[in-house]
């Protein structure tokens, strides 16, 4: 197994008026080369939090980061400009992440620039127009600005901005959300291209399950920042183990009109994550919810291998043993 | 289908720009029957929400003009109605619910005053009456009524757009116009508002026009669909017209794209191509430039709606030569 990154009881608390609001809380994972993780959730579950920890955007609180085997929790600034090189980040919207005022040549040959390629002998106007060839911008648009481009085509530059140092790990923060759907699938088809070209790593952040089941090896579910189920991205969609998870694959609406799945709604909305009580996270909404889940918080543990899932009633839940309070 | 309660012939609308027209809708045809729900798909830039528009007459003038068509509303043709008579039927007859409820809310005033609004605006009732009948507007959607005097930005996304549903709904409209009513929502959330917005229309026996590009949500709440495409209806049919025999390429390539939760695919098969400008559409099928079986007589001849089985019709002219 060749591990690139791992992720060890990852915090990361924000001090507000209120309390102290735990965005990422204890997380755990392993990733391997070449593999995505999609990372699923509500807005404000903490996902996106969680990718800006792990490429030093924002500091941790607390927890360990090993990117190839070296701790990389608390770099000093020359470490963390060496790791940019190699983890970088394709950010949500097209619109807000891109320079209105660099031309698309400018915006992509920025990294190039600031990494002093030209010493190393690489020409910087052949690695663009290289870049831009394999993200697909036609090179007519070397001199144009972004709001000539549509979102599909800005999209395209976030991408090659992010692999200009040749990096070799990626975070996605919903890339493909503010596409439309046919766009949306040329830009998920580029991706896995160079996932395959260049043996990226990815962790892919959506809120979009059909998004994410297509794009990932393993999928982690996230709720109030806290992860309550991690397996195969196959296997998730087969068997689902967290009560949160059930609800969240059974809400999203199919475009198959025999689809008689019935659907699990869910009581009220998120809590609020400032200073949590020591409960299951989700046991206020839970329509399995028992005594236990509003005494203890459930661990993470492995139920079968490879899959983790964070509830005190799972097994008694498949086995029928609880059953579904009616809402 | 009996008389139908809204029916848009022949409609245009063009924005006109400094020295281009940008051409939004073209020769659009639709009806909607009494308590019918349609689902009008397509992709940004396609028309969908200025066809909405014009239903309500609400297209800004300069610079958008609706250049040709009627909208019978109710047997009336609503681009002939002077001012006043427009305000009395904006939110009484028909009422929209818009994308984002984070903006379509007024934040200085509370939520039970702007119910409330809506009701007093359009029926002869004291403030009093008034009051009482947005709480229960409010409960209607699920609000406790105690939550009356309450500011919109002490509520959550999912309620903020169930009280925009309860003053659309206030004044029992016949038809209700939703643009993308739950994009902005998380999934858990989407899942509740749809099963209430299917709910209460039941209930009322409103017709409903929902504007969205998510052809899950389409299937879950929809009686017919309406697939846009660079301002023309392109495919229309029932909901299994439309799922299980999709015929015009634009709307086979739209299903292609969206990652089967079901089946496991490799690769997602994508429509090539982006969508045209609107100031300067292709000659012949505006599908053409992108379509894979565009041969040389679509790039030229535009063809016309054709109806292929009772009810389905598609604009295609793959479907125009095999019946010639």
């Amino acid at each position: 197994m060749d591990t690139i990154l791992e992720v060890k009881d990852l915090k990361k608390y924000f001090s507000t008026p209120k309390g102290i609001l735990h965005a990422v809380d204890g997380i755990n994972f392993t990733l391997e080369r070449g593999k995505t993780l999609g990372v699923v959730g509500e807005s404000g579950c903490g996902k996106s939090t969680l990718g800006r920890v792990i490429l030093h955007l924002l500091d941790n609180t607390g927890g360990k980061i090993y990117f190839e085997g070296e701790d990389i929790t608390n770099p000093t600034k020359d470490q963390k400009k060496k790791l940019r090189q190699q983890m970088q980040m394709i950010f949500q919207d097209p619109y807000s992440s891109i320079n209105p005022r660099m031309t698309v040549s400018e915006i992509i040959g920025e990294p190039l620039k600031i990494y002093e390629m030209h010493k190393k002998g690489v020409s910087c106007d052949e690695e663009v127009a290289k870049l831009m060839d394999t993200v697909g911008l036609a090179r007519r648009l070397y001199n144009a600005y972004p709001h000539e481009l549509d979102g599909g085509r800005r999209q395209r530059i976030g991408i090659a901005r992010a692999l200009a140092l040749n990096p070799k790990f990626v975070v996605c923060d919903e890339p493909v959300s503010a596409l439309d759907v046919s766009i949306q699938a040329q830009i998920l088809n580029l991706m896995q291209d160079l996932q395959e070209e260049r043996k990226l790593t990815y962790i892919f952040i959506t809120h979009d399950m059909s998004v994410v089941k297509h794009i990932s090896n393993d999928i982690a579910v996230m709720y109030l920042g806290e992860m309550v189920e991690k397996c195969d991205a196959k296997e998730l969609f087969h068997t689902q183990l967290h009560p949160y998870t059930k609800a969240l694959l059974s809400a999203i609406p199919r475009p198959n009109i025999h689809d008689k799945t019935r659907r699990i709604l869910l009581r009220g909305e998120i809590s609020s994550p400032i200073d949590p009580e020591d409960r299951c996270r989700f046991c206020t909404r839970c329509v399995y919810a028992q005594e236990k889940c509003f005494q203890s918080e459930p661990q993470l543990e492995q139920a079968q291998p490879g899959h983790f899932v964070a509830c005190h009633y799972w097994r008694e839940i498949e086995e029928g043993k609880v059953k579904a309070q009616e809402v | 289908m009996g008389e139908p309660i809204l029916s848009i012939q022949d409609l245009s609308v063009h924005f006109f720009k400094d020295k281009s027209v940008v051409q939004a809708v073209n020769h659009l045809n639709l009806q909607l029957g009494v308590g019918e729900t349609l689902g009008l798909v397509g992709e940004t830039g396609a028309g969908k929400t200025t066809t909405a528009m014009s239903i309500m007459n609400l297209i800004p003038n300069p610079p958008g003009k609706i250049v040709g068509g009627k909208i019978m509303f109710d047997g009336e043709d609503v681009l002939k109605k002077s001012k006043r008579e427009l305000r009395k039927m904006r939110g009484h007859d028909i009422s929209m619910i818009f994308q984002d409820p984070m903006t379509s809310l007024n934040p200085v005033l509370t939520v039970g005053d702007q119910i409330a609004e809506v009701i007093r605006l359009h029926s002869q009732v004291s403030r009093a009456e008034a009051s009482i009948k947005a709480q229960e507007m409010l409960e209607m959607v699920g609000i406790s009524g105690e939550r009356y005097g309450d500011y919109p930005h002490q509520f959550s996304g999912g309620m903020k757009q169930r009280v925009v549903i309860a003053i659309a709904l206030a004044c029992n409209p016949r038809l209700l116009i939703a643009d993308e009513p739950t994009t902005a929502l998380d999934v858990t959330i989407q899942a509740q508002v749809l099963e209430m917005i299917a709910d209460l229309k039941h209930k009322l026996n409103t017709a409903m026009i929902l504007i969205t590009h998510d052809l899950g949500v389409v299937a879950q709440v929809c009686d017919k669909v309406a697939i846009m495409y660079a301002g023309e209806i392109v495919e229309y049919g029932d909901l299994s017209d439309i799922y299980e025999h999709a015929s015009h390429p634009y709307t086979q390539g739209l299903f292609g794209s969206i990652p089967d939760l079901d089946k496991d695919t490799d690769r997602l098969n994508p429509i090539a191509g982006l969508m045209p400008d609107p100031t300067n559409l292709p000659k012949g099928c505006s599908f053409s430039p992108r379509c894979p079986h565009c041969t040389e007589a679509c790039k030229t001849q535009d063809p016309e709606l054709r109806e292929i089985s009772p009810g389905h019709t598609v604009k295609c002219l793959m479907f125009q030569n095999q019946e010639e």
